[in-house]
């Protein structure tokens, strides 16, 4: 069972509070957009074995949405953020690192 | 006018703790920016009580100012107060960026007692309900079972969880299932 602490509002929340909100740091692609850009927006998804990055919502809770950072085999959990950010903060990416030096994911290593 | 009634009437029961439908409630629904002096003496003038930090629940008295998230409150007060205290927060809120809405008719209010009322509500919510990480003048948003709620310790020691009107009947069965004789834990 995961645990994830909500950054809003500091609780520990395990799974049954949370809601699973898919990829995180998504880019929208809407009318206008070319038609790869938009079938990735709507379909591509990453489905790492390991480090991954993902939106959840503490939605019996205070409602917020935010990111957390894990690894998709172990369940270790990095660090949950702010959903206001366009990328994960250093403090995180080093602690993945410090585990897996040299990973990435999309833009991110 | 119509005479307002709570969703289940005042229903108790007396199990190993005791269950009760605490009756109308006024709940008010402020969302802004809960650090401006405004909302500050915003709250101040509807209830007499501080702003409430993370998770916790102050009172004054007029009534009380929950913490829901980084940008909402809940003021409970007297059921007939209600209106008289939007009105109140409306106007001390009139310049800033904010939201005063009555939801007291939304929602059911339960109060909890009795020993054995910590176990009644760690079987049904995934909280930690020990003395330790749980009591007076905290506030939890969870789940009972299948649907969201929130609960609060008094000073008296009960606790109170408020629900949507929707789901009282819900909580109340589960709850009064979770309180039934024959299903102590003894864990808190
Ligand atoms: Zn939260």
């Amino acid at each position: 069972m995961l645990t994830l602490q909500c950054p809003y509002c500091g609780v520990w929340a395990e799974e049954t509070e949370l809601h699973a909100e898919g990829e995180a740091h998504l880019k929208r692609f809407g009318p206008d957009s070319d038609d790869a850009d938009f079938e990735s927006y709507l379909f591509m998804r990453e489905n790492p074995k390991g480090v991954h990055f993902e939106r959840w919502r503490h939605a019996s809770g205070c409602g917020k949405f935010f990111h957390a950072a894990r690894s998709t085999t172990t369940l270790e959990v990095f660090g949950t953020y702010s959903a206001q950010t366009m990328e994960p903060p250093q403090d995180i990416k080093d602690k993945i690192t410090a585990k897996y030096p040299g990973w990435s994911w999309r833009e991110f290593s | 006018m119509s005479k307002a009634v709570s969703a289940l009437d005042g229903v108790t029961f007396d199990g190993f703790a005791k269950v009760e439908e605490t009756g109308l409630r006024g709940m008010i629904t402020v969302r802004g920016d809960l650090a401006s002096k405004e909302m500050a003496a915003a709250v101040k003038a509807a209830t007499g009580a501080e702003m409430p930090v993370q998770r916790k629940i102050t009172s004054g008295d007029k009534g009380a100012v929950a913490w829901m998230s980084p940008d909402e409150l809940l003021v409970v007060v007297d059921y007939d107060a209600a209106n008289a205290t939007v009105a109140t927060l409306t106007d001390a809120l009139k310049d800033s960026h904010a939201l005063v809405a009555n939801v007291s008719d939304a929602r059911a209010v339960f109060r909890l007692s009795g020993d054995s009322r910590r176990d009644v509500l760690a079987k049904l919510a995934p909280v930690d309900f020990s003395k330790y990480a749980f009591g007076a003048g905290d506030i939890r948003r969870s789940r009972i079972a299948q649907v969201s709620a929130a609960v609060w310790g008094n000073d008296d020691g009960s606790f109170e969880v408020i629900c949507f009107r929707s789901v009282a009947q819900y909580v109340f069965d589960v709850l009064q299932v979770s309180a039934q004789p024959g299903g102590e834990v003894g864990f808190h």
